[in-house]
């Protein structure tokens, strides 16, 4: 039964589901991002089988990119396994029949939602981002004929003075994801929420970084090796932080980790939120503090 | 001992399955067909198609069902179908003044040629919950009278052959398509009446009302509500002429609304319009308030702030589809960014009680 429904959508539908005008009409918005890094690009945003805010401008650029002979990975908050990761790989398995991976080094096209994987990228992947709200100015200013403006002009005052009250209320600026970067001198751009620990991976990557926000109908690039500089002062320089614990399962101390709660007496542990990286680790014989050893690599 | 949690997959697959076993509901209560959705719950099929920018009652009916009755689930059932399917041209405008017409009113004249037809409305009804529908009741037959042949022109003509409302422009120019291309503000008329008409029911109309409670001021009579049916053509290259090519069901109400005049346009009336697909008359009545509020610019009128009067702040909320996806977003997994504002909030915490420990 289910493998008749999927020969019968697959059938019924164009490959990677997006009829090919339409892909054409994303891949010269993508044209368009990458010959401006940083620019957001409007394009005729479709509506997909899956609700907006569940990463629709992510699948459509992904659907624009895809070739069969791509390998796909799909991840979200970092891990492979979570529910809208699931359900958005085996969307493109049944519409484009592409290869799908976990593995980082082996995927040409990462989706993610939140997260940069840890392991670097390499030349000829992309990764594509899922993007809530592009704009950057959003929350210091609702009007996005104002905010389109505000990038035209380069007219950047507001967010500097957003950050300088920060510190001066916080001492520190109080912005820990979606932490806004400028790009190679010009744009202020939303990297979307990725905590800041995975801003300096924004920049000089060898791999092309795209951007896709569905609701909003925006699409903006970073092309290979754009210089991205996270917004901060001379004297409150930007600091790419973490959970100050090592992984409990493979050890790293370099990693993005998530905290979770292990009982209601407050336990709890730290995991790396990118669970390919943490696998590989295993496997590798890197072992954490709460890893059992048996389990390691069976995983 | 922590162990990841794993098998999303299989977790999906058996909510699938759960939930359409809940849509079925009671095997004992016979199982509802898109027959009798189509037939018996009209008014949600037509808001649906309305709010879905699909005129297909059957899809309409059968996108209900499949969404338990949710209607802005089915709405977005039918645009997702919608957005795939090719566009093979465009009609012709239709001609609203030829509408064969089920119910048709003026609150501006007490009569007009043509006539004022109720039609099959809630209006006069009295609220009172019929009994007898719950005991499957036997088939009514409403009295008939042989249709009027007579022509039942626009109020809107006639108050403009007088000069009294102000004239609009007739231009045979193509409407920018909403669903093919950004929305980019500024916004034309016609796309703002787009926006609306595919808008939320609720949200236009609580727009609309807030103009009559005096949040940006409207002054709205309703000079003509009609619904009826209208032929759709559309011009074939080969053939030279426009072919009849289906017939579709709309509301139309046209607002007359008192203007004293600014600097650049005299004393008349200004019109507002409303157009939805279906028999969904709340709709059109609301559309053609909000669009007249939304003219403020043009007509030389002053901002006074009101959201209804505010483009951006209308045309980029009315979306339910997309208003409820990016709302719904936030039950997705958020733990990384919620972990890094935990980590903020703890430094924040521990700098603050370092301090007062210091002050102490």
């Amino acid at each position: 039964m289910t493998a008749h429904h999927d020969a019968t959508l697959a059938d019924s539908y164009n490959f990677a589901y997006l009829d090919e005008q339409t892909k054409r009409m994303i891949r010269r918005a993508i044209l368009k991002g990458v010959a401006v890094p940083g620019y957001q690009v409007p394009f005729a945003s479709r509506e997909m089988p899956m609700p907006y805010g569940w990463g629709t401008g992510g699948v459509q650029v992904t659907a624009a990119c895809l070739t069969p002979d791509d390998r796909l990975k799909v991840i979200d908050q970092g891990a492979d396994d979570t529910t809208n990761a699931v359900s958005i790989r085996k969307f493109f398995q049944r519409t484009a029949g592409v290869a799908v991976t976990e593995s980082t080094v082996e995927a040409t096209l990462i989706q993610t939602r939140h997260r940069i994987p840890e392991s670097a990228l390499t030349a000829g992947q992309i990764l594509v981002y899922q993007v809530p709200i592009p704009e950057p100015l959003r929350f210091l200013e609702p009007r996005e004929t104002e905010t389109r403006k505000m990038h035209e002009l380069e007219e950047y005052g507001l967010i500097h003075v957003k950050l300088y009250e920060d510190i001066a209320r916080h001492g520190t600026i109080a912005t820990a994801y979606a932490y806004p970067v400028k790009v190679e001198g010009r744009y202020v751009m939303d990297p979307s929420p990725i905590p800041k620990f995975d801003n300096p991976k924004l920049s000089n990557s060898p791999a092309l970084q795209l951007f896709g926000a569905g609701r909003e109908q925006r699409i903006y690039a970073l092309p290979p090796f754009t210089h991205v500089v996270s917004l901060d002062f001379d004297d409150h320089p930007f600091e790419a932080s973490k959970a100050p614990h090592d992984c409990d399962l493979c050890g790293a101390s370099d990693s993005y980790l998530d905290e979770v709660i292990t009982d209601d007496q407050g336990g709890r542990m730290f995991v790396c939120s990118d669970t390919d990286f943490c696998r590989v680790r295993q496997e590798a014989g890197h072992l954490g503090a709460m890893a059992v050893p048996n389990l390691a690599g069976s995983a | 001992m922590y162990v990841a949690v794993k098998g999303g997959e299989r977790a999906i697959d058996n909510a699938h399955a759960w939930l359409a076993e809940e849509r079925r509901g009671d095997l004992g209560v016979a199982e509802l067909s898109v027959a009798q959705i189509r037939a018996q719950l009209t008014l949600a099929v037509n808001r649906v198609m309305a709010e879905g920018s699909l005129f297909d009652p059957d899809l309409a009916a059968l996108a209900i069902k499949q969404a338990r009755g949710d209607l802005i689930e089915a709405i977005f059932l039918i645009r997702a179908y919608r957005t795939t399917l090719p566009r093979l041209g465009a009609s012709c405008p239709v001609d609203t003044a030829k509408m064969a017409v089920i119910r048709r009113i003026s609150a501006t004249f007490k009569d007009l040629p043509g006539g004022q037809v109720l039609g099959p409305t809630f209006d006069y009804t009295h609220r009172l919950l019929d009994f007898k529908l719950a005991a499957e009741g036997e088939a009514i037959i409403a009295p008939t009278a042989p249709a009027a042949m007579e022509a039942v022109p626009h109020v809107m003509a006639m108050l403009d052959r007088d000069g009294m409302i102000e004239p609009e422009a007739f231009g045979n120019a193509l409407p920018p398509d909403l669903t093919r291309a950004p929305l980019e503000l500024p916004a034309s008329r016609a796309l703002r009446l787009q926006a609306i008409t595919r808008g939320d029911e609720g949200f236009i109309l609580s727009m609309a009302y807030s103009t009559q409670r005096g949040y940006g001021r409207t002054h709205a009579f309703v000079g003509e509500l009609r619904i009826g049916v209208v032929a759709v053509e559309m011009d074939i290259p080969e053939l030279g002429f426009a072919v009849e090519i289906g017939e579709i069901e709309l509301t139309e109400c046209e607002t007359v609304n008192q203007f004293k005049g600014s600097k650049t346009e005299p004393p008349q009336f200004t019109r507002g319009y409303g157009l939805v697909f279906g028999q969904t008359e709340r709709k059109a009545i609301a559309m053609s308030l909000v669009d007249r509020s939304l003219r403020w610019a043009e007509l030389g009128e002053d901002y006074t702030g009101a959201p209804a009067q505010d483009e951006e702040f209308v045309l980029m909320h009315a979306d339910n589809v997309q208003a409820t996806g990016f709302l719904e977003h936030i039950k997705l997994p958020h733990y990384v960014d919620f972990q890094s504002e935990l980590e903020l909030v703890r430094r924040l915490r521990a700098e603050v009680f370092a301090s007062r420990e210091a002050a102490e």
